[in-house]
Parts: structure tokens; sequence; C-alpha cells
């Protein structure tokens, strides 16, 4: 599969997203390579994590209106038994840790949990197969080098979804912090503690650093534990190219690491949603 | 690894979800849930009740059963006094009624024989003037007159 290409040619592949975007030269185009996909700058979109994330987002929501159109207070069936079961869950660890009242927050943190979890999913799929067959179909189709089709399919490696996630969910920290405190009550938050008001510089760098720590922790928590995962899984995928001895050693390793890793997405997407109801229930408490 | 614009792609798509599954998905299967919650509080509320009227109603019968069976002694008990008072009272009749029989027999007896004696009286005298009669007619013939004493005799 890495054919003539080098290793860390094929680790670079596998991390490079489908990019569109304005190029140096003012015209809007797919990038090529990863260089010219770092020199688009901000004004590109990744248009895999995007498909993905979306259709993933659709394929969870279109399920569970499925169950929701279906409700019964009856003897539920199989679909929404499952349904249920997963938002029983999430209802009761909204009640365990979040005190105020908000309509808002139990549909996110079911909308996070299941969104997130399916994103995750996507690294379990053999690292190889959605990308090569994209390879194929981008050069059947479009007649491009497939070397020049990147495909990345686990949209949480991709830092601009977790990061478009987590400042969603700073930004309704911020509209509730001020909206239940009233701002002189969300100033003085970050202002008068924990040194009271004449150590009102050292309160704010302290507690500005805490704040915005939270949705950067947040992100890069998701993040940095899903790109591990699946740089794990790229560099198993590297030992199939290096004979029989090597490929079985690799499936074994692959089968195993898979195996750990629907700890490991499970448990990211069930911390995401955790400390998005944590966040958010400070926000609407008044501590002092 | 490139900060671009797909992390306010995310952010729009994030905010239409959840808003959809705010506004969509979320409070038909909350009503549902609640909604079952209810049915089975109900049917647990209701089976409780219906446990202790069955438990009433064990006692009623209970109780009932009792009355009843007080009810069928005493009426046994009643119906054995009355019993004997009805035999006692045929006994008392029957000897009265066997004295007066047998008064009325003692009289019908002693009338009878009062009316013989009157006869036998009514007789004797009849007799006596007969045999007195025929003695002074034929005074005469001894052999006569013995006869008729003879008669006479054999007449009393």
């Amino acid at each position: 599969m890495a054919g003539e290409i080098t290793s860390s040619e094929y680790i670079q592949h596998h991390l490079t997203n489908w990019t569109y975007g304005k190029h140096p030269d003012g015209h809007w185009g797919f990038a090529h390579s990863a260089q010219e996909a770092t020199e688009m700058g901000f004004w590109a979109i990744h248009v895999d994590s995007m498909l993905w994330s979306i259709f993933l987002g659709s394929l969870f929501l279109l399920i569970f209106r499925k169950a929701s159109k279906n409700m019964t207070s009856g003897v539920p069936s199989g679909l929404q038994n499952f349904v249920e079961w997963i938002v029983d869950f999430v209802n009761e660890n909204v009640r365990g840790s979040f005190s105020a009242k908000n309509d808002l927050i139990a549909p996110m943190a079911l909308t996070i949990f299941v969104w997130v979890f399916l994103m995750n999913l996507m690294d379990l799929v053999p690292v190889d197969w959605i990308p090569h067959l994209a390879g194929i179909i981008g050069h059947a189709v479009f007649g491009v080098d497939p070397h020049h089709v990147y495909f990345k399919i686990v949209p949480t490696t991709d830092p601009n979804i977790t990061f478009g996630m987590a400042f969603a969910i700073f930004a309704l920290m911020l509209y509730y912090g001020i909206k239940i405190k009233g701002p002189g009550g969300f100033f003085g938050e970050l202002a008068f503690q924990p040194f009271g008001k004449w150590g009102m510089p050292a309160n704010l760098l302290l507690e500005g650093i805490s704040l915005i720590s939270k949705p950067v922790s947040l992100a890069l928590r998701l993040f940095g534990n899903l790109y591990a995962g699946e740089m794990i899984f790229i560099l198993i995928a590297l030992l199939y190219s290096g004979g029989i001895v090597w490929g079985t050693i690799g499936g074994f390793l692959q089968l195993g690491w898979a195996i750990f890793h629907i700890l490991i997405i499970l448990l990211q997407a069930f911390i995401f949603m955790v400390l998005t109801i944590v966040y958010l229930d400070m926000a609407h408490q008044e501590h002092h | 690894m490139n900060i671009n614009l797909t992390l306010i792609g995310q952010s729009i798509a994030f905010a239409v979800f959840v808003t959809f599954c705010m506004k969509v998905v979320w409070p038909p299967i909350m009503a549902a849930l609640d909604e079952r919650k209810k049915k089975i509080a109900d049917g647990l509320a209701e089976a409780e009740r219906g446990l202790k009227q069955q438990e009433l109603a064990e006692q009623g019968a209970e109780k009932k059963l009792a009355e009843a069976k007080q009810q069928a002694s005493d009426i046994l008990s009643q119906a054995q006094k009355r019993a004997n008072e009805i035999v006692e009272d045929a006994k008392s009749v029957a000897v009265e009624e066997g004295n007066r029989i047998k008064e009325a027999a003692h009289a019908e007896v002693e009338k009878e024989v009062n009316r013989a004696k009157e006869q036998l009286r009514t007789q004797v005298s009849t007799i006596a003037v007969a045999g007195a009669e025929r003695i002074l007619k034929k005074e005469i013939n001894a052999d006569a007159h013995q006869d008729i004493l003879d008669d006479l005799a054999t007449q009393i």
C-alpha cells in the first residue's frame, strides 16, 4: 500500500486533510499537497472533516429523530429501547452534575456524547480503507493523482473540529455566565478572587488563564487522544508493508489496539460531555 | 493541522445540531419517558390499593362468616326450645282431654245404673201388684195358688 512512497510520506499523507481554500495567488481550489494546504492559511476548509462531521451528526439526528417520532410510553421497541438507554444515561449525568435549570443542557450533552462518539468511532475503520477508496475514486472519476487525494475520516483528529465545538461551548459559558451573574458579577468573579480586590491584576491573570484553559483543554484532550490513537493505527499499518511476518504482527497489534481504543473513544466522548456539563454548571452558579 | 475555516464551520454545525436536537429530538423522548414513569408509579399505587382492598374484603368476609355461624346456632337453639314447648303443651292438653273423657264416661255409667234401678223398681211394683191380683183371684185353688207363688218366685 505504501507502494513506492516512503514511510514518512505515507504518514504525512494520512495526516493531511482534503483542503479547499484560497491559494496564495488568490484563486480558490483544492490543495494538492500538505505544503499547499498550509500556505492557504485561515481561508481554507477541511472538506473531509466537515463532510464526515456533518454526515455523522446527521446520522445521529436521523436515528434519534426516527425513534422520537415513534416514541411510546408503552412497551418500547428495539430502537426506542436503545435510544432511551442513551437518553436516560445522559439525562442522569446532567441531573447529577448540573444544578440549575436549563433546557438546553441535556439535549446538548446528548448531541455531544453521541456525535463525538460517532466521530471517534471512525478511528476503528482500518486506516487505509476509505482513504484508499477515495484515492481510487479520485483517480478514476476526477483524474487526480491518488497520492494527491487526501481523505481523513476521523473528524476528531482535526483540531479545527474539536476547537470548533469547544469554542461554541465557551461562547455558551460566557453567555450564561454574564446572563446569570450579570456583567458585574461575571467580571467580579474574574477580578476579586482568590486574592481580594487589592490583588486584582493577579486575580485577572489567574482567573483569565483558568477560564481560557477550559475550552482549550477540552478541545486538546479530545484531539490529542484521538490523534495519538490514529497515529498508532497508522504506524501499525506501516508494518503491513514489511512482509508476511511483520504483517501478521501488525494484524495482532491492530486488533489489540482497536479493542483498547473502543474504551478510549467512548471515554473521550463521555469526558467531553461531562466537562461541558460541568463548565456550564459553573457558569450558572454564583459562587460568592 | 492548520487552523482554518473548518473551526467556524464546525461551530456552526454544532449549533445547528444542538438546536435541532433540543427542538425536535429531545422533547418527545423526555415526554414519553416521563409518561412511562407516571404510568408505572400509578400502576404500583393501584396495585397497593388493590392489595389493601383485598385484605379488607377478607376481613369483612371472615366477620360475616362468624356472624352467620352465630345466627345459625341461635336459630337452632330457638327451634329446639320451641319444639320442647310444643311437646309440653301437647302433653298437658292430652292429659286434660283424657281426664275429661274419663269423667264423662263415669257420669254415663252412673246415669245408666240409676236408670236400671228406676226400671227395676217400677217392674217390681208391677210384678207385686200382678202377684197380689192373681192371689186374690184364685184363693181356692191351692195348687193354683202354689203355682202362682212359684211363678212369682221365679219372676223375682
